[in-house]
C-alpha cells in the first residue's frame, strides 16, 4: 500500500501530539492540578493514530477510559482536551466530564466510556444508522484486551455481523487489564481469533507499527463502506505507564518484569516510525525533529490555554441534562 | 369518538410518527411480526430497513440506539421491563448519561418502550414494574399512560423529543377501550400531549387520589363506589413521573387535605413514595390527615393467582386507604 509522505508526517506528528499530551498530563497530575483518575495512553500511540488516519472527518469513533489518544488522534483539540481535563468551560464538555469522558462530534468523536466494554454497542449503533440512511461513513470502537471479555463486546460483535454493519472493531492489546495479564483471562491465544465467532475478518497487526495499523484498518474501512460488514483488528500494543494516575498501591515490576516493560520500550512506536521515515529517505532527521518540537509547542499552548480558562459557575451544574429541557424535581 | 384499544393506540402513533419522520426506526424481539401486538403491519408499511428483529442481545441493541441517535436517527426500541436488567449498562451509562457528561454535544432522542406485564401469573422474571429505579437515575423521562388516548398522544410526543424517554406501558391495560380523538378533531390536527401536564380525570373535594398506570382504573373504580357512600374523590394521573407534574397535585391537595397515591411499583421508593415526599415538604400545612400510600407489597411478583393477588394495589385497597384518611 503506498503512502504518501503528508500521511506519514501525519502520522509521526499526531503520535508526538499524543506523546507530549500525556507526558504533560503526567507532570501536571503530579503537581496536584487536577485529581481523579487519568489513563496514559504512552506506548500505545500507533494504535489509535494507524486507525484514526485511516479514516474520514464524517466517520465516527468512540473509545474507552484510557481516552486521550483517540480524540488527539481523530484530529480533536488538545487545547479542548486539556481545558477538560482541568475541568475547566473552555473544555470539550465543559468540565463536565474530564479525562475519561472527552468527546468531539464535530469532528466524529462519539466520546469515550469509563465502563469497559460500554462503547461497542453506541458504536454498532452509528453503524447502523449508516446503513438505515444509505450514507457511506463508517464507525470505529477501540477496546481493550479485557473488555473483550465483556457481554457488550460479543453482542455487538454477533449484531454488527448478522446486519452487515460498517464498522471496525479495534482491540487496543496492551496486554493488562489493571494488573491482570489477558493470558490468564482470554480463552482463545489472540483477541482476534474470536472474530472467526462472527464471520468476521480478525487479524492481529504489530500494534507498534502506525503503518501496521493504518493498512490492516484500511482494508477493514474498505470492507464496511463496500456493505461487507464488521471487521476485527487487534493490534498488539504496550502500556508503559500504570494503569491509572494516582493508583499509588501498584508498584512497578509488581505483576510485570522490569525486563517486559523495557522490552517493550525499545519497540517504542514514534521510534519505529522516524527510524523508517529517515532511513527510507522519506523525511529528514531535522524534519521529524521539527514536528516533534512543534507538537511540544501544541500542547505547551494547550496547558498555558487549559489553565486561562476558567472554571465553570454554580449556575451551570444544571445546564445539558436535557435538549428539551424540564423542571428541577 | 372512536373507541380504541390501548395496544391499537401505540401502533397507531407508532405509524404516524414513522410516516412522518423517516428518521425513525424501530427494532426489538420478534417485532416484524408483533407477537404483542403493537407492531402490526409496521414492516409491511415501512420495511426491512426501518423495521429490525434483534439478536436476544438487549446490551447491543439498547446502545446501538444510543449511538444511532447520536448520529442523527429517532430510533424506538421495544422490550419488556424485564430485559431492561439485562440492558443496565446502556440505560445508565450510556442512555442516561452521555448528553450531560459530553456537556450537551449531543442530542438522544431515543424511546424506549417497555412493557410490564404483572397480573397474569408471569412470576418474578416478567412482572417487573421498574420506573421508579430510572426515576432516581437523572438523565431519563419517564412517561406512565393509563388509556388509550393518552398512550397515543404521549408516544407521538416521546417520538419528538429529543431526549431519552422510557415509556412504561402498562400490560394490563392492553385491551382496555377508550376514546382517542381522531386527528381532525384536535387542535393542530394531530393528538399531541405535553410532558409534565397531569390529567384530573374525575373531580372531587374530600380526597386526592393520585394513581399511576395500570392503578387508574382501580382508583376511578373506587371513586367511583365512595361517592355512594358520600365521599368525593378527586382522581389524579401524573401520566409522567419525570417530568413530575406537582404543581396539579399539591392544588388539589390544598383543596382536599387528603392524599392517597396509588402505585403498582413496590412501595419502597417508589413513584408513590416520592410523590408523598413532595407533598409532605410543600404541602404540609394543607394535610389534614397522615398520607396514605397503596403500593405493590415489597416481595417478588409470586406465580400462584391465590398469592399473586395479594401483592398489587386493588380497588378494595384504595378505597379503604380513602376511608382512612377520613378517620
Amino acid at each position: 500500500m503506498a503512502i504518501d509522505k503528508d500521511l506519514l508526517m501525519l502520522m509521526l506528528r499526531r503520535m508526538w501530539t499524543i506523546r507530549h499530551f500525556e507526558e504533560t498530563v503526567i507532570d501536571i497530575y503530579a503537581k496536584g492540578e487536577f485529581g481523579g483518575a487519568a489513563h496514559p495512553y504512552i506506548g500505545e500511540e500507533a494504535v489509535a493514530v494507524g486507525a484514526c488516519v485511516a479514516m474520514q472527518d464524517t466517520d465516527y469513533i468512540a473509545g474507552n477510559h484510557r481516552s486521550h489518544g483517540h480524540p488527539l488522534a481523530k484530529g480533536g483539540d488538545p487545547k479542548r482536551a486539556m481545558a477538560e481535563l482541568l475541568g475547566r468551560v473552555d473544555g470539550y464538555c465543559k468540565g463536565k466530564g474530564g479525562s475519561m469522558h472527552l468527546a468531539d462530534f464535530s469532528v466524529g468523536i462519539l466520546g469515550e466510556s469509563g465502563i469497559l466494554g460500554s462503547s461497542l454497542p453506541v458504536a454498532t449503533g452509528a453503524a447502523l444508522a449508516s446503513k438505515i440512511k444509505g450514507e457511506d461513513f463508517i464507525s470505529a470502537v477501540f477496546f481493550g484486551d479485557g473488555a473483550s471479555n465483556q457481554g457488550a463486546c460479543h453482542e455487538s460483535m454477533n449484531l454488527a455481523s448478522v446486519w452487515k454493519l460498517p464498522i471496525i472493531f479495534i482491540c487496543e492489546n496492551n496486554q493488562y487489564a489493571v494488573t491482570t495479564s489477558y493470558r490468564d483471562t482470554v480463552a482463545v491465544e489472540h483477541v482476534s481469533d474470536r472474530a472467526s465467532a462472527y464471520n468476521m475478518p480478525g487479524v492481529l497487526v504489530d500494534g507498534q507499527d502506525v503503518v501496521a495499523m493504518y493498512e490492516a484498518v484500511s482494508v477493514g474501512i474498505e470492507r464496511a463502506r463496500a456493505g461487507e460488514g464488521p471487521s476485527l483488528v487487534e493490534g498488539l500494543t504496550y502500556r508503559y505507564e500504570e494503569h491509572s494516575l494516582g493508583l499509588g498501591r501498584i508498584r512497578r515490576g509488581e505483576y510485570r518484569p522490569e525486563e517486559e516493560i523495557e522490552t517493550w520500550r525499545q519497540r517504542d512506536p514514534i521510534v519505529i516510525h522516524e527510524k523508517r521515515l529517515v532511513e527510507q529517505g522519506i523525511a529528514t532527521q531535522e524534519e521529524c525533529d521539527a514536528v516533534r518540537d512543534e507538537e511540544a509547542k501544541e500542547i505547551e499552548e494547550a496547558l498555558e490555554f487549559a489553565r486561562n480558562s476558567p472554571f465553570p459557575e454554580p449556575g451551570d451544574l444544571f445546564d445539558d441534562m436535557f435538549a428539551d429541557a424540564i423542571p428541577q424535581p | 369518538m372512536p373507541e380504541t384499544v390501548f395496544v391499537n393506540a401505540i401502533n397507531e402513533a407508532l405509524q404516524e410518527e414513522m410516516k412522518r419522520d423517516e428518521s425513525v426506526f424501530i427494532m426489538g424481539e420478534d417485532i416484524k411480526r408483533s407477537i404483542y401486538g403493537a407492531t402490526m403491519g409496521l414492516l409491511e408499511e415501512f420495511g426491512e430497513k426501518r423495521v429490525l428483529d434483534t439478536p436476544l442481545s438487549e446490551n447491543a441493541f439498547f446502545g446501538a440506539a444510543v449511538g444511532a441517535a447520536a448520529v442523527g436517527m429517532r430510533p424506538v426500541v421495544e422490550t419488556l421491563t424485564s430485559f431492561m436488567w439485562v440492558a443496565m449498562d446502556q440505560l445508565v451509562s450510556q442512555a442516561a448519561k452521555m448528553r450531560y457528561m459530553f456537556g450537551g454535544q449531543v442530542n438522544l432522542p431515543v424511546v424506549y418502550r417497555a412493557t410490564m406485564y404483572y397480573g397474569g401469573g408471569s412470576a418474578a422474571h416478567h412482572s417487573d414494574r421498574s420506573y421508579p429505579m430510572f426515576m432516581n437515575m437523572p438523565g431519563l423521562k419517564i412517561v406512565a399512560p393509563s388509556n388509550p388516548a393518552d398512550m397515543k398522544g404521549l408516544m407521538k410526543t416521546a417520538i419528538r423529543d429529543n431526549d431519552v424517554v422510557i415509556m412504561f406501558e402498562d400490560g394490563t391495560l392492553f385491551g382496555n377501550r377508550g376514546e382517542v380523538p381522531a386527528n381532525e378533531d384536535v387542535p393542530g390536527g394531530e393528538l399531541l400531549i405535553p410532558f409534565g401536564q397531569a390529567n384530573t380525570l374525575r373531580e372531587g373535594s374530600d380526597v386526592t387520589a393520585v394513581a399511576i398506570a395500570g392503578s387508574v382504573p382501580h382508583a376511578l373504580s373506587a371513586a367511583e363506589e365512595l361517592e355512594a357512600d358520600g365521599i368525593s374523590v378527586e382522581v389524579i394521573d401524573p401520566r409522567t413521573l419525570v417530568p413530575l407534574d406537582k404543581a396539579t397535585i399539591l392544588a388539589s391537595v390544598e383543596k382536599t387535605g387528603r392524599l392517597v397515591i396509588a402505585d403498582p411499583a413496590h412501595k419502597v421508593c417508589s413513584a408513590a413514595s416520592e410523590i408523598a415526599s413532595i407533598v409532605a415538604e410543600e404541602g404540609f400545612w394543607s394535610l389534614q390527615a397522615p398520607i396514605a400510600k397503596v403500593a405493590s407489597e415489597q416481595v417478588h411478583i409470586p406465580y400462584s393467582p391465590a398469592l399473586e393477588k395479594l401483592v398489587y394495589p386493588t380497588k378494595e385497597k384504595i378505597a379503604d386507604a380513602v376511608k382512612r384518611t377520613l378517620e
